[in-house]
């Protein structure tokens, strides 16, 4: 079910603002692909604007283009709400829903494509939970509120949440930011089992952690405060980490930043 | 170690605890006094008011709850409150029904729906109504109202007569009835309940409807899963708070209900009262017993208020760990 994400030539606004510019890349279909640069380079802003979530903020603009395979999904007669249900996306902060059930939780997108027999709810909410490593945790307690779980169960439920729909993409903002080094682990660990059924895009301000889960890894970094982020490399991540072609992917890998 | 060295650590903040100032010493002992005033106060009128009620209902020949009539000045008195609680409780129902559902829209209309530079300035007309006098929608709803919707009651008796509820036992008679009260009262508390959930749909984390949004929600799908039930507990005690009021209004059904003693099914018969109309038309001409049963009434009417804002309470605790406020 995984596609491939062609972008090219896209740029993201903020008003006038041009939060990012000129941005060009490809995205393999299953493999886990890594965005690491400086605060306010356009990491979030660009991974929301592969799932038309940026034009969600007021004033938000996106030029340039976004292929799934082969369809653009800026395309004029392609509607968000069907993109989002096909470009999943796990956010900062753990966000369940506060006012439902952990089952209502998973089982929520899934109402919202219609999804209605008690059997097939029951059978995909429980190989979400699985798949997120979260059923044995809470099995015993799938009608009580989400925002009873701890930081780390949150977020996975946010997972499970998310594949419960089967989308075609996954996308992760910082998902570990809030979260301690073991559930940070176990979120890791789960991220190279989704990569057989899903492309997955995960945004991370820690190093480490590109390096340990993804195949390959984008740099963005930008010129000064007020200007545009730009993408500097992308490129194996292997290959990042051990000899980049840009100085500056190497300076701020190694630390020697600002 | 610890606790040999705690007597000495714990000392120095209790003396410094007696060492206060004397500006201090006189706010605290004014402000305890004033708190001590103002339940000696309450508590004085709670006890006066229930020793004269009790007393006007003690001497009561009818049956306080269920006699229609309202004449403690015959010999032997006859008070009831029997067509006061109908006339209250049906037309607030009225109100609530009409007013609740319009101001949940409007507060989503101006937060969800309106373009920012439309949904300012109906925030800001809606919140000028909220201060609006009752007496000028008392006049209003005389004046306006009730010659206006005699067509409507026409209406609803001509086609919705079966329902026994809107059958009009006169169809010529004026439109000076619980249904005419409810609708002047549903428009009283339109604006509280408007604003009041308009803030508290405001409130709503931004990264809750995100949730929603990401899954592919559309905008009124956005409003059912994280916004109202997020909200809901705000929205109720924002129907609390206009109920609150139209439960008391007194101008506005003064001046349009036709009160008379009689209890009636057919809401548009021009007929029935509330408590807080039956007080202001008694008190001025009651003696000193009409006076006390009049108090008795308020102190019923007091009552059921307390009783609709806990039954609010239970509402909003009963689901609380599934509301936002631990998310
Ligand atoms: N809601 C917003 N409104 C206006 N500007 C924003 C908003 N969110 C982000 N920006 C701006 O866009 C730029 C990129 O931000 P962001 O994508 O959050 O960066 P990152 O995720 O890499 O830290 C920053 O300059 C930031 O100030
Ligand atoms: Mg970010």
């Amino acid at each position: 079910m995984a596609k491939r994400i062609d972008v090219s030539g896209l740029s993201a606004f903020y008003g006038t603002h041009r939060a990012i510019d000129d941005i060009s890349m490809t995205v393999e279909p299953r493999s886990v692909t890594a965005f690491i640069g400086p605060s306010g380079c356009g990491k979030s802003t660009f991974l929301r604007t592969l799932n038309r979530m940026h034009e969600v903020t007021p004033g938000g603009r996106v030029e340039g283009k976004v292929l799934l395979d082969d369809e653009n999904l800026y395309a004029s007669n392609v509607d968000p709400v069907t993109v989002r249900r096909t470009v999943g996306m796990v956010f900062q902060r753990p966000n369940p829903f506060p006012t439902m059930s952990i089952y209502d939780n998973v089982a929520a997108g899934l109402k919202l494509n219609g999804v209605r027999k008690k059997g097939e709810l029951d059978t995909i909410v429980e190989k979400s939970l699985k798949g997120a490593n979260l059923w044995n945790e809470v099995k015993d307690r799938l009608n009580r509120p989400g925002s009873g779980l701890s930081g780390g169960q949150q977020q996975r439920l946010c997972i499970a949440r998310a594949i419960a729909v089967e989308p075609q993409v996954l996308l992760m903002d910082e998902p570990c930011s809030a979260l301690d080094p073991i559930s940070t682990l176990a979120i890791e660990d789960l991220i190279g089992e989704l990569k057989s059924r899903f492309t997955i895009v995960i945004v991370t301000h820690n190093m480490q952690q590109a390096a340990r889960v993804s195949d390959r890894t984008a740099f963005f970094n930008l010129a000064g405060v007020g200007q545009p982020g730009k993408l500097i490399e992308i490129d194996e991540t292997e290959r990042i980490f051990s000899n980049p072609s840009v100085q500056a992917t190497e300076d701020y890998i190694s630390g020697r930043f600002g | 170690m610890t606790t040999i060295e705690t007597p000495p650590a714990a000392a120095p903040p209790r003396k410094a605890a007696t060492v206060t100032r004397a500006g201090d010493r006189v706010f605290a002992a004014m402000s305890r006094g004033s708190g001590i005033l103002l339940l000696v106060v309450m508590a004085a009128i709670a006890v006066f008011l229930t020793v004269r009620a009790a007393s006007a209902i003690s001497k009561d020949h009818g049956n306080f709850l269920t006699t229609f009539e309202w004449t403690p000045s015959l010999n032997p008195p006859v008070f009831g409150i029997a067509v006061l609680a109908y006339g209250t409780v049906v037309s607030s129902i009225i109100a609530m029904l009409i007013a609740v559902p319009i101001a949940l829209g409007i507060a989503l209309f101006i937060t969800h729906y309106a373009p920012r530079r439309l949904g300012g300035p109906i925030a800001y007309v809606i919140d000028l109504l909220a201060a609006v006098p009752s007496i000028i929608y008392g006049l209003w709803g005389a004046l306006f109202l009730v010659p206006h919707l005699k067509g409507l009651n026409l209406w609803l008796d001509n086609y919705l007569s079966w329902t026994v509820i809107f059958h009009k036992s006169d169809p010529n008679s004026a439109a000076r009835s619980l249904f005419t009260v409810g609708i002047l009262l549903a428009i009283m508390i339109l604006p509280i309940i408007t604003n009041v959930s308009r803030e508290v749909i405001n409130q709503v984390p931004k990264m809750h409807q995100e949730a929603a949004l990401a899954l592919g929600a559309t905008r009124w799908e956005v409003i059912r899963l994280s916004v109202l039930p997020f909200a809901r507990s705000g929205v109720i005690s924002a129907s609390m708070l206009g109920l609150g009021r139209a439960l008391g209004e007194t101008m506005a059904v003064a001046t349009v209900l036709s009160a008379s003693p009689v209890l009636s099914a057919h809401i548009l018969d021009p007929v029935g009262g509330t408590f807080s109309q039956n007080i202001v038309a008694k008190f001025g001409e009651a003696d000193e017993f009409g006076r006390d049963a009049l108090i008795a009434s308020g102190l019923v009417l007091f009552v059921i208020t307390l009783l609709v804002n806990g039954a609010a309470r239970l509402i909003i605790a009963r689901r609380k760990e599934y509301s936002g406020a631990n998310a």
